[in-house]
């Protein structure tokens, strides 16, 4: 199939962007997204011209580095599936693509389609853990957990941190990707004693890195590769409302 | 070369704890005054930079992705072995043990392999702790499976996830420690080069992906958690960015590299699509326990699957193997559908692909027991394939996907270079010529949760803190100035060819010729045509850019460039290594039927390879093996 | 009271403040509906009610105050946070396709603000008198101010009558969405009534919408007279 292009382009982050368009004559529907930008890049190559940079690594959908927003959606049209697991059967021939990064002020562009994700390692730095040192776990079966809570805790744990909601949502706001490691611990008994302070923690970073707030629209459900639900944001907001009225200091 | 390996006296079963008695410990206090370099954040990485940092080291972490949580490890999907016998199935420290020597085809180290089985369950304990959320039973106990061909059940999972979440309980326990200021974290760094001085490890020299700047990294001792190299036949499944860079680049300041032959192959991955293919997708081995495998008894049939009626189709695992069928071990598996590729008998485009086929299955069970069992990766391959495995048969075909190779360490996990630690798929591990399903996971953590923070104390306590040094040091410029060269040379080529066109070349030789089956004749054909790429390499690769900002071309060349180095290596090894055994295989040692045929006389021993300068042969040295424990006996899957 | 500070400076607490805010005035918007419904059972009815507000005055002032108060909470915290997000992304998309977020959701800050603009109006109108003073300054048998004619009056003239109707479908846009919202936002959501809150709330936006232009437009047309009653 034949394909028109508009890539953002962008040498640095202090410098300015802009769209650039590329055919690429000869794609094979059998190829990934990111195959086809691959091909991409060899012909740019080819004229000289610098290849197109973008994030990616596993691209089997699970280390979260891919991270393109295609025709208006991060990680293009299928529902549950990163950009590097889209294949180029979903588009028709002849058909015009634009390309963009996640845009987002606590996401600023690198280069081209690369971004700053590490405001995400900063909000799980401010309590996405729990704080046991090596050595000092008890039996892993002394503490039984009810399966329910536990499918409950892993559908959370899911989350790839590519940062899709933040892209998807109108407000860049993180709080799906927040309210999926809250709730993660949750529903474990592991994360319990330090519950309220790691929901306080967290939100209060994910304010500081400048993500914005929250209206309930969803669209963060919507483009989410590893679909966490809506009801981890329902559930953050409790936690944190509650933790915030009882809190001492 | 010094290959002392170090284990410790005794019964293999009391090593451990004589060695952790006997190892010098250092003052808490003074904990403080050594700084440790950890490269990669994997579970082997994260693991112990967090857990060195709790111990009150002074840390610094890197890795090239943009977030420490996204190392490779993250893919892993089947599970994480440990012998807590909670099924009752009459697991044990021992058995664990057992079966990873005789799963390793008897090439590896007793005294290695018995601590990884004795601390296995600690790794879970620990990994509970953390909140990693294991599959549970209704009763609220932990869930198992048996895996790999194991007999008993001691494999823990989180369904088709169990590699991302051990590895983001490590990188949470890596986190704390970085927002308490005790682990400092490099994304996006890429070590280029290792610093050696007087004779001991102390840094590395790095280049910042995204501002292009070089920069020295010294510290008392330098610990290497890099992954493998499974990329070295360009389509694997690995991830894109997993190299042999760092590994290289000791083994040229010195270390030891052993057995880069022992490569895993998978037999059960998404086959090849096209030229664009840029890496291969496994699939669950579970697939085999329903599916069947079959390929068209004519070569060249190229009649859709249901078109093949069921006298032509040859259902060749369950006609060779018997007793096993479609389960057979997986070098013997990927073999087999090599061997019927080979003639002529592949189905699918390029003919490279065997059908797994779930008819019968689904005609027995129903569909909908099959969709309970691998509703999500039938799902997974229809998302890569478009085809709905439903109706028509999957394809599938062997890929690379495990190295068993990599730096020599001793029982302390140092490598031939003093202060140089090697943890994690880069050493050339416990599993010896084999490594056994959900295995990797378990000694990525072992290595990097319960072993390592222990043995570097013992090194600090010995060998103290290096004098200071500065980087101006003439050994610590002199490494930087050949990492600036080498970046300024890739980029002063201005060729014709991308690095991508390199590498792809590359794997194409190093996979036929060494990679399921390797052969004298076709080794030392790989052995002359790689020189000859190399040098095209460097008279013809094209870096465009510059080398200060974010430059994949520039990435990706460094890497190839290494690769095309350590290319050389792997075939020599698997030249030298005249028998089968494990995922080596050489046809020239097999039985009539296809068996790997060992030769423990001469080769029960790791190969440990020298550096010896750019136009010099590296020298071969070997650590002999002995089995005290485990008799020798050959592995039959009739 | 740094902790309070902090608790409502946050994003949580501020959207927790937006969703009280609305509650109350999702509240006094339906009270407010039921006591206009009384418009259907003659002058006698609605006027008495009126009247009755009117005479207890601490009770009205601390309702005035309140209601005043939660309007300004509202307004000022959306405000804030449509900047706030606004600013979250500096650069837009060239192409933004949503998903599953509708209209209604979009255009909260909008509807809100034309909302906003109905109230003032609607206070000039019936409240102030200053609107159309000539319908507003009578009195009934009783000596009551007649609301029944002022809104009557008022009604017959189609131009305030398509204002009305306009601005409630307005108000019905802004609780389409925020009906439900608000239990997401307050953490009082479950997975299993979800489905039933978000159809309760968008059948409650109808209703209200319905319930209020019933009133202009059962006068328009006729249905609903002055003298009707006596
Ligand atoms: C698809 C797949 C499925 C698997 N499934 C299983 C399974 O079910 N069970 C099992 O036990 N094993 C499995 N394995 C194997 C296992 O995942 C790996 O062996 C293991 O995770 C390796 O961990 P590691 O920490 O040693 O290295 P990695 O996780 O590869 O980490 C390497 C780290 O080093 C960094 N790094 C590398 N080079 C450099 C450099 N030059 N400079 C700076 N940083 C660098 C990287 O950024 C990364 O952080 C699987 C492997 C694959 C490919
Ligand atoms: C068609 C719909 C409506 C009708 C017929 C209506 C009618 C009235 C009337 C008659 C009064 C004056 C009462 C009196 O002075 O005794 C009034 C007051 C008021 N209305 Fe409405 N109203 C409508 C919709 C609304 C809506 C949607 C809002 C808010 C969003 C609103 C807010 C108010 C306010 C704030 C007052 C002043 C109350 C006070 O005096 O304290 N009204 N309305
Ligand atoms: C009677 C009038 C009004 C009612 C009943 C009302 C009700 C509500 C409710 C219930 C919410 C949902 C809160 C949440 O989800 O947490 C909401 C949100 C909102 N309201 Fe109103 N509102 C009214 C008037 C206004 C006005 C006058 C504005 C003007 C600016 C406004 C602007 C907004 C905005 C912007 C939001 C979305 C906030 C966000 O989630 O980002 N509203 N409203
Ligand atoms: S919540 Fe979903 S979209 Fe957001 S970072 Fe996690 S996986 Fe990505
Ligand atoms: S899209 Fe944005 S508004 Fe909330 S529900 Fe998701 S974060
Ligand atoms: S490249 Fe890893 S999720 Fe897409």
């Amino acid at each position: 199939m034949r394909l028109t292009l508009e890539i953002w382009r962008q040498r640095s982050a202090t410098e300015r962007g802009e769209f650039a368009r590329y055919e690429v004559p000869d794609v094979s529907p059998d190829s990934s997204f990111l195959e086809m930008l691959d091909v991409l890049n060899e012909q740019l190559i080819e004229k000289g011209e610098e290849p197109v940079a973008f994030d990616h690594d596993c691209r089997e959908g699970i280390c979260g580095m891919c991270s393109l927003v295609v025709n208006g959606v991060p990680h293009g049209p299928e529902r549950g599936t990163t950009v590097c697991q889209l294949h180029m059967r979903h588009f028709r021939d002849g058909e015009t693509i634009v390309v963009e990064p996640w845009r987002a002020k606590a996401f600023p562009v690198l280069r081209d389609l690369v971004v700053d994700r590490t405001a995400f390692d900063r909000i799980i730095q401010a309590g996405g853990y729990v704080s046991i040192n090596t050595g000092g776990a008890p039996d892993a079966n002394a503490v039984p957990i009810a399966k329910e809570e536990a499918d409950l805790a892993f559908d959370s744990a899911t989350c790839i941190g590519c940062g899709a909601c933040v892209a998807a949502c109108r407000n860049a706001s993180a709080m799906l990707f927040v309210g999926a490691k809250v709730t993660q611990f949750l529903h474990l008994p592991q994360g319990q004693p330090e519950r309220r302070q790691r929901a306080l923690a967290m939100v209060e970073k994910m304010d500081d890195e400048g993500f914005g707030r929250c209206s309930n629209h969803y669209e963060c459900e919507a483009a989410c590769p590893k679909e966490i639900s809506r009801d981890v944001i329902r559930e953050l907001n409790r936690e944190f409302l509650g933790a915030s009225l009882t809190r001492r200091s | 070369m010094n290959l002392d390996p170090k284990i410790p006296s005794g019964p293999v079963a009391e090593k451990w704890d004589r060695h952790r008695f006997q190892m010098k410990l250092v003052n808490p206090a003074n904990k403080r005054k050594f700084e440790v370099i950890v490269v990669g954040s994997g579970l082997a990485g994260g693991s112990a930079a967090a857990t060195l940092a709790e111990l009150g080291y002074r840390v610094r972490c890197y890795c090239f992705q943009d977030s420490p949580r996204r190392a490779h490890s993250i893919a892993a999907q089947g599970g994480i072995n440990a012998a807590k016998n909670y099924q009752n199935d009459g697991d044990s420290v021992y058995r664990l043990f057992y079966d990873t020597v005789k799963g390793g085809d008897f090439r590896s180290r007793e005294a290695n392999v018995y601590r990884l089985a004795q601390v296995s369950a600690n790794i879970i304990d620990q990994c509970v702790a953390q909140g990693v959320p294991f599959a549970r039973e209704y009763g609220g106990h932990l869930a198992n499976r048996s895996f790999g061909g194991a007999q008993v059940s001691r494999t823990f999972y989180a369904r088709g996830q169990t590699g991302q979440q051990l590895l983001l309980g490590a990188y949470s326990a890596l986190s704390r420690q970085i927002a308490a200021g005790t682990v400092k974290m490099f994304p996006r760094t890429e070590m280029l080069d290792l610093v050696v001085v007087d004779g001991r490890a102390r840094g590395i020299v790095t280049r910042h992906l995204v501002t292009g700047k070089v920069e020295t990294h010294l510290a008392d001792a330098v610990v290497l958690a890099t992954g493998g190299y499974g990329n070295v036949f360009y389509l694997s499944t690995n991830a894109k960015g997993c190299n042999v860079t760092a590994t290289w680049r000791a083994h040229k300041r010195g270390a030891g590299f052993a057995n880069p032959c022992y490569t895993q192959i998978h037999p059960t991955c998404i086959p090849v699509a096209g030229e664009h293919q840029s890496k291969l997708t496994l699939m669950s081995e579970s697939l085999r326990n329903d599916g069947r495998i079959w390929v068209p008894k004519e070569a060249g049939d190229k009649r859709r699957a249901a078109d093949i009626p069921e006298s032509e189709r040859d259902y060749y695992l369950e006609r060779k193997y018997p007793s096993f069928g479609n389960l057979a071990p997986r070098d013997i598996a990927s073999r087999a559908a090599k061997q019927v590729c080979d003639e002529g008998r592949g189905v699918g485009p390029g003919g490279l692909g065997v059908f797994l086929d779930f008819s019968d299955a689904i005609r027995r069970l129903g569909r909908d027991a099959i969709e309970q069992r691998y509703g999500n990766l039938f799902q997974m391959y229809e998302k890569i394939t478009g085809e709905n495995p439903y109706e028509v048969p999957m394809r599938i075909y062997p890929a690379s996907h495990y190295t068993m190779g990599g730096l020599w360490v001793d029982y302390n996990l140092e490598s031939t270079i003093p202060g140089l630690f090697v943890i994690g798929e880069a050493n050339f591990s416990d599993h010896g010529a084999n490594r056994l399903g959900a295995s990797a996971l378990m000694q990525g953590l072992a290595d990097g949760y319960f072993v390592l923070p222990y043995t570097i104390g013992d090194f600090f306590a010995r060998a103290g803190a290096g004098t200071k040094i500065a980087e101006d040091h003439p050994e610590v410029r002199a490494v930087r100035e050949q990492v600036d060269g080498r970046v300024a040379k890739l980029l002063s080529i201005r060729g014709k060819r991308s690095p991508d066109s390199f590498h792809r070349e590359l794997g194409r030789v190093v996979w036929n010729d060494c990679g399921m089956a390797r052969n004298d004749a076709g080794l030392r054909d790989a052995l002359a045509k790689i020189p000859a790429i190399r040098q095209e390499f460097w008279e013809n690769v094209t870096v465009l850019g510059t080398g200060d900002s974010l430059n994949v071309s520039l990435e990706k060349a460094g890497r190839v460039a290494d690769f095309l180095e350590f290319a050389e290596l792997l075939c020599r090894d698997a030249l030298a290594r005249d028998e089968s055994c494990g995922g080596h295989f050489r046809e020239e040692h097999q039985t009539p039927d296809g068996e790997a045929v060992r030769d423990d006389e001469k080769f029960a021993h790791a190969a440990v390879w020298e550096y010896r300068g750019e136009n010099t042969e590296p020298a071969r040295h070997v650590e002999p093996l002995t089995f005290e424990e485990v008799k020798l006996v050959t592995r039959s899957y009739k | 009271m740094t902790s309070w500070a902090r608790t409502f400076g946050s994003s949580i607490g501020t959207k927790s403040l937006m969703a009280l805010s609305g509650l109350a005035l999702l509240f006094f918007v339906i009270a407010h509906l039921l006591g206009n419904l009384q418009i259907y059972l003659g002058p006698e009815a609605i006027n008495a009610y009126g009247h009755l507000l009117k005479s207890l005055p601490e009770l009205l002032w601390t309702m005035r105050i309140g209601l005043a108060a939660m309007f300004l909470l509202h307004i000022s915290t959306a405000i804030r946070l449509t900047a706030l997000n606004r600013s979250a992304r500096p650069v837009a998309y060239r192409k933004s396709e949503p998903q599953v977020a509708g209209v209604a959701a979009r255009s909260l800050i909008a509807t809100g603000l034309l909302i906003l603009a109905f109230v003032l109006f609607h206070l000039a109108h019936f409240t102030l008198g200053t609107v159309d003073p000539s319908s507003f300054h009578h009195v009934d048998e009783m000596g009551r101010h007649d609301v029944f004619r002022m809104v009557v009056t008022g009604f017959s003239n189609p131009l305030y009558t398509g204002i009305y109707v306009v601005a409630m479908i307005v108000l019905g846009f802004h609780l389409w969405h925020a009906i439900a919202s608000l239990f997401q936002t307050l953490g009082l959501s479950h997975p299993r009534f979800r489905p039933l809150i978000e159809k309760v709330g968008k059948a409650l936006a109808i209703l209200l919408v319905l319930g209020n232009i019933s009133i202009p437009l059962s006068i328009l047309a006729g249905i609903v007279r002055l003298k009707t009653g006596g």
